[in-house]
């Protein structure tokens, strides 16, 4: 957040260690195989979209990445550390440095929107002002300064995700984590929300992972970008998408699908043609 | 068929009581560990220790009631009617006292931690806070813990004493005793075993309490009919485990003591 109003630009992808690494990971819950030998990268600055039907086994993924879930074979770096190796109270350290947004939002509900928000900040005893300052901030990002007294029960689903979106945004993570931010959500309210992934995207070049298995959100995020002057998403010329924007897609447990928008486009796999058509 | 639902059931009970040794053991350790949540601990102490005083006072008040109604019955029978004091305050002390707060407590609070957490567990708000950084069980557990096994110690006494009172009511006023020779015989018979029964059994209780209803809440899956399940689970698991607990620590106690 800070880094995009310093205006600084993304390094270039091919020159920089990589965030996330999945080598051959596996994992299943009783006895029952749910991802199998994974393996991908996430580049700094780098946006991974995480496409793939209902159940396969996204959001499970991505639990992995901030190590939440541990793979039952395999490794995960993230930062260069290994963290299914590292004890629990080890990673309590590093998820600060990982931003997670998730499916419903999982705002505290007993926690107005400021305390929810500057919620990691509190923790780090920083003092009251100072929270209420940042927490602002965030929310400004995303819109939603007018409701910090408000609960969650008294937002509505898009409003939650954006006070969601702020609560990941606050500390300025290097790594953000969406878990399907517009799951559930009508198409207007679901546009202003990947506009605001979009925002985190191109204006602080934040690595992440978008898990999403609305196609339209995910080419939206490919072929747009975030216009700071005009405040808004604005369409990529034609034939051009986003360079650091990459796909990923799950099908059966499996990593079937690792590269770019074109090649995703372009595709002979039978299963991803008839998933994107 | 059968020797394999045996066979998957014995597993699972052997993984609940391996996650609960987990669990527990784990947020009891974090009492030792920064950073350390005073104010979340004087919360729980003030939701679980004051806002269960008024059942305390009333069940306590009305157990030594009808304890000393029908012991004075039976005690009339032998001529030793003058003894109702010593009964009463020989049980609220050493069982009726611990165990009924406790179950009240457990009721209370057990079902209370467990849908609490069951929620959080539910709406991802438990994952969301260790992805924030936050041990849960350093956060919501541990505070948990040290409220209740500190507030049902108090609350213990506090129902000992109106219970003692509440028998001193209706020995004096319905039966027709004499007060000062009810409240002599009272603690007269009383030694320090009897009261260090009374005041160990609240710290095992609000163990049990806490930990039961936080290990039920925590592992809750299944949306609201979980949440509901694990509450139910919670308040049935802690009070067997509270009367099985007495009674091992009353026949320990006994066999040190020899009373």
């Amino acid at each position: 957040m800070n880094q995009g109003a310093n205006g600084s630009t993304p390094p270039p992808l091919a020159s920089v260690e990589p965030v996330v690494v999945f080598d051959d990971v596996s994992i299943g819950f009783e006895q029952k195989p749910v991802l199998e030998n994974i393996s991908f990268q996430v580049r700094a600055g780098e946006m991974r979209i995480l496409l793939g039907p209902a159940g396969v086994g996204k959001s499970v993924l991505l639990k992995m990445t901030n190590g939440l879930l541990r793979p039952d074979s395999g490794r995960i770096f993230v930062f260069g550390k290994e963290i299914s190796a590292m004890h629990e109270q080890d990673l309590f350290e590093l998820r600060g440095a990982i931003g997670t947004v998730f499916q419903e939002g999982a705002l505290f509900d007993s926690l107005d929107v400021r305390d929810n928000v500057g919620y990691r900040l509190m923790e780090e005893h920083l003092p009251d002002d100072q929270v209420t300052a940042r927490a602002a901030e965030a929310l400004r990002f995303v819109e939603m300064e007018p409701a910090i007294d408000r609960f969650p029960s008294e937002l509505s689903g898009g409003m939650r995700r954006r006070v969601a979106i702020a609560r990941a945004i606050v500390t300025n993570p290097k790594l953000i984590l969406y878990d399907s931010p517009t799951g559930g959500l009508d198409p207007i309210t679901s546009t202003t929300i990947i506009e605001l992934v979009m925002k985190q995207r191109d204006v602080s070049h934040t690595s992440s992972i978008v898990v999403t298995h609305r196609i339209q959100d995910a080419f939206v995020l490919a072929m747009h970008h975030f216009n700071r002057t005009t405040n808004q998403m604005e369409l990529l010329p034609p034939h051009q998408t986003d360079p650091n924007t990459s796909f990923l897609m799950l099908h059966q447990g499996r990593l079937v699908f690792d590269g770019t928008t074109k090649e995703l486009v372009h595709s002979s796999d039978p299963f991803i043609k008839e998933y994107i058509s | 068929m059968a020797l394999d639902t045996i066979d998957s059931a014995a597993k699972r009970g052997v993984l609940a009581v391996q996650e609960y040794v987990l669990l527990s053991s784990r947020a009891v350790s974090d009492i030792f560990r920064r950073p350390f949540y005073r104010d979340d601990i004087y919360m729980q102490a003030d939701i679980i220790g004051v806002g269960s005083l008024p059942i305390v006072i009333l069940t306590g008040f009305f157990l030594g009631g009808v304890l000393a109604l029908q012991s004075a019955s039976t005690l009339q029978q032998f001529g030793a009617a003058a003894f109702t004091g010593q009964l009463v305050s020989f049980s609220m002390i050493k069982e009726i006292g611990p165990v009924v707060t406790a179950l009240m407590v457990s009721g209370r609070n057990a079902s209370g931690m467990a849908s609490e957490l069951g929620s959080m567990m539910v709406t991802e708000q438990i994952d969301a806070m260790r992805a924030l950084g936050t041990d849960p069980l350093k956060k919501l557990v541990m505070p948990r813990i040290v409220a209740t096994v500190v507030m049902l110690f108090f609350l213990v006494i506090i129902s000992d004493a109106v219970g003692i009172a509440g028998g001193g009511f209706v020995s004096v006023f319905l039966l027709g005793q004499d007060a000062s020779q009810y409240f002599h015989t009272c603690y007269q018979s009383l030694e320090y075993p009897d009261i260090l029964q009374g005041l160990v059994k609240p710290i095992f209780f609000g163990f049990i309490i806490a930990t039961i209803g936080c290990f039920y809440g925590m592992k809750t899956r299944g949306g609201t009919q979980g949440v509901g399940r694990s509450t139910t689970q919670a308040v049935v698991w802690s009070s067997i485990l509270i009367i099985t607990t007495d009674f091992m620590i009353s026949r320990f106690m006994i066999g040190i003591f020899g009373r």
